[in-house]
């Protein structure tokens, strides 16, 4: 797939083909931004919009002022995790598109785990770290039976692992709507409350919670331990060369599980903030798509964890100004959708130009294409 | 439950299973047809909400609701052809294409379907085959749409061409072996190009079944992976349309348990059988996936069995 395994030998080869190769991957998808860019000011303009509102409607309502600014940052918090989660698997070469499921139900455990342990009077310094723990840990549990089917069944993991979202939401929804049901919620069925002292506060000086914090920290972690350690290598090398890796002895069956629970803890961390900072409440809201704009996060990032953060900052952005472009342009909120599904295709068709674009390889004959 | 109770949740189940299962036989079989020639388009999702909304559309702007049904082929169609075109370019490949379209085709018909859901479109007719019983819950059960018997003839044809006519045999050797192909001088992305936009144009006409017949209406909600399910389910039909109308029927049932039980005033664990068929489907793709005679009777090119 996307991902490009450069050997180590390779960069202590010249430095040429690597910097060739980091503008390529820096051009080529930014072409692919500014070509979507194009094409849906071609389809504005033919609904009588303007491109040029639009597009600064988007710049004021995403970075225009301290409040957007926080906005931003406070959508893109689930993105980075979800990007992440889609990342991290296609490094190994899974195409694992079940985050939306892992974040609806890691948010649903860590909300039903607050449960009794509200009730009970536990203080807050012991609720949440338990309520993130078993959110990240039945995440880690859902994506990695995908990744399990994957190996050790045959299953393909991108269908089973949209299934697996589709019944974690069938299963949200089962308990939301019965058992765990507040009798307070009327019109949308939600589990209790955890309360605003359970509530996770905001990150010194901002408004923005602490969900963006554990996301930029892990983005650093999952570099350090994709591209800096043998894990990561091992990995990296499974995803190029299945049968190389086996043929070499490597663990492929635990890389691919340990890969893919990851993914799942990342998602379902996120769907833990989507609760304890942003709800207070598991409910219908925590089906919002976050796991499936990651994806597109993650395409765009080129599986690279620490890319995936502006990225998903710029995403955060487009979701934080819909409201604005709903108000001020009469336009749907299915706008922003529109926008993403452009730009999803056309970087898709991208991919067909690297190593073909002339003035951006490298001379040496040491590249390989 | 009582035998009375037994026997209505049956009829009940028989005639959701024919109703539930009409957009599964068609995006299936669109899916079969887009296999067959090699290339995979997990899109259909895309397809078949846009055909949805686009038949409603249509439906209530012309007043002819099987004028909407071939809007949303075509509409099918043009998605299908853009999946071809792109994937016949070098270094993309095809699932990710088809994951992009999955969440294309949903923003655009969210983006124009706004304006058609609250108004009223007209419906499709169905054929009531059941009347002369004269039990009204049979009657009801055997209220069947057109489009069910188009799918079985479809199936069918579908089943004869890729055996006997030339068109299917060509088809069949460009998803088995692209080199054998080009060696008869076969254009192989143009056979795969016409192949995903015929797929795209059936899936558009399951989802015009979704908003002019059951659940009959349109609205966001439409679609919950049924899409998605055609595809596991042709992998389970062994990428044979006749059988692909079987698991469609088998599909449609394990969807009819929820509402049919509902009939009977049993509404607890809606949501569980609600998920039913996602269930079954993950089942299935379990029970087939290492199966011997899967993997002889898959086409040779499909990156989703390789």
């Amino acid at each position: 797939m996307t991902a490009v395994v450069s050997p180590p030998a390779m960069r202590s080869f010249s430095l040429g083909p690597k910097s060739a190769r980091v503008v390529e991957a820096l051009v080529i998808p930014i072409g692919a931004l500014v070509a979507s860019a194009l094409l849906f000011s071609v389809f504005l303009i033919a609904l009588g919009k303007s491109p040029a509102t639009f597009f600064s409607l988007i710049w004021t309502g995403g970075f225009g002022s301290s409040f957007s600014i926080q906005n931003t940052l406070q959508r893109s918090a689930p993105l980075i995790l979800t990007g992440l989660a889609f990342a991290i698997p296609a490094r190994i070469g899974l195409t694992l598109i079940g985050a939306e499921g892992a974040l609806v139900l890691g948010g649903f455990t860590a909300a039903a785990v607050a449960i009794p342990l509200v009730t009970g009077g536990i203080a807050p310094f012991l609720t949440l770290p338990i309520m993130a723990l078993s959110a990240m840990l039945v995440g880690a549990t859902w994506i990695g039976f995908a990744g399990w089917l994957r190996h050790y069944r045959g299953v393909n993991e991108t269908i089973s692992s949209l299934l697996l979202s589709y019944i974690a939401v069938a299963i949200m929804n089962f308990f939301v709507e019965g058992l765990l049901r507040d009798p307070a919620s009327a019109n949308k069925p939600s589990t209790m409350p955890i309360g605003d002292a359970y509530r996770v506060g905001s990150m010194p000086g901002t408004s923005v919670h602490w969900g963006l914090a554990a996301g930029l920290l892990l983005a650093v972690v999952l570099w350090i331990l994709m591209t800096r350690t043998t894990f990561g290598f091992a990995a990296r090398m499974t995803g190029g060369n299945v049968r190389a890796a086996k043929a070499q002895g490597l663990p492929v069956g635990f890389l691919v599980v340990a890969c893919c629970a990851i993914a799942g803890a990342c998602a379902g961390l996120a769907g833990f903030y989507e609760v304890a900072a942003v709800h207070g409440q598991a409910n219908a809201s925590l089906v919002a798509g976050y796991g499936f704009t990651g994806i597109l996060v993650a395409f765009l990032a080129r599986q690279n964890p620490l890319s995936v953060v502006p990225v998903a900052i710029m995403f955060g952005a487009l979701a934080a100004s819909g409201g604005l472009i709903q108000r001020r342009m009469g336009m749907p909120d299915a706008t922003v959708l529109v926008l993403q599904g452009i730009i999803f295709v056309v970087l898709l068709v991208s991919e067909t130009f690297y190593g073909r674009i002339p003035f951006l390889q490298a001379k040496t004959t040491g590249d390989r294409t | 439950m009582t035998g009375a109770d037994l026997f209505i949740v049956m009829i009940a189940m028989v005639g959701g299973a024919i109703r539930v299962s009409t957009p599964f036989m068609f995006v299936a079989l669109g899916e079969c047809l887009t296999e067959k020639s090699g290339r995979i388009n997990l899109g259909h999702e895309g397809n078949l909400v846009l055909g949805a909304m686009v038949a409603y559309a249509g439906s209530y702007t012309t007043g002819s609701p099987w004028l909407g049904v071939l809007m949303a082929g075509c509409a099918g169609l043009v998605l299908g052809a853009m999946h071809g075109w792109i994937c016949k370019l070098p270094r993309v490949n095809d699932i990710a294409v088809g994951i992009a379209f999955m969440s294309f085709g949903t923003g655009l018909a969210f983006f124009f379907g706004k304006p058609y859901i609250q108004p009223s479109a007209p419906r499709l007719e169905a054929i009531p085959l059941g009347d002369w019983t004269g039990n009204s819950s049979v009657a009801q059960a055997l209220q069947v749409n057109p489009l069910f018997f188009v799918g079985i003839a479809l199936a069918v044809f579908l089943w004869w061409a890729f055996r006997n006519m030339r068109w299917g045999l060509i088809l069949r050797m460009t998803g088995d072996s692209a080199a054998s192909a080009k060696a008869m001088g076969v254009s192989v992305d143009l056979v795969r190009l016409l192949a995903t936009a015929a797929g795209g144009f059936l899936a558009g006409v399951g989802g015009a079944f979704l908003s002019l017949f059951y659940p009959g209406s349109w609205n966001e909600g439409l679609s919950s992976g049924q899409g998605l399910m055609a595809v596991a389910l042709v992998i389970f039909a062994r990428w044979d349309p006749v059988r692909c109308v079987f698991a469609a029927l088998l599909f449609g049932a394990a969807g009819a348990i929820g509402p049919s039980l509902q009939s009977i005033g049993i509404s607890q664990g809606y949501y569980f059988f609600n998920a039913a068929p996602y269930i079954l489907t993950l089942f299935i793709m379990i029970a087939s996936a290492r199966s011997k005679g899967a993997a002889r009777e898959a086409p040779g090119e499909l990156s989703i069995v390789k």
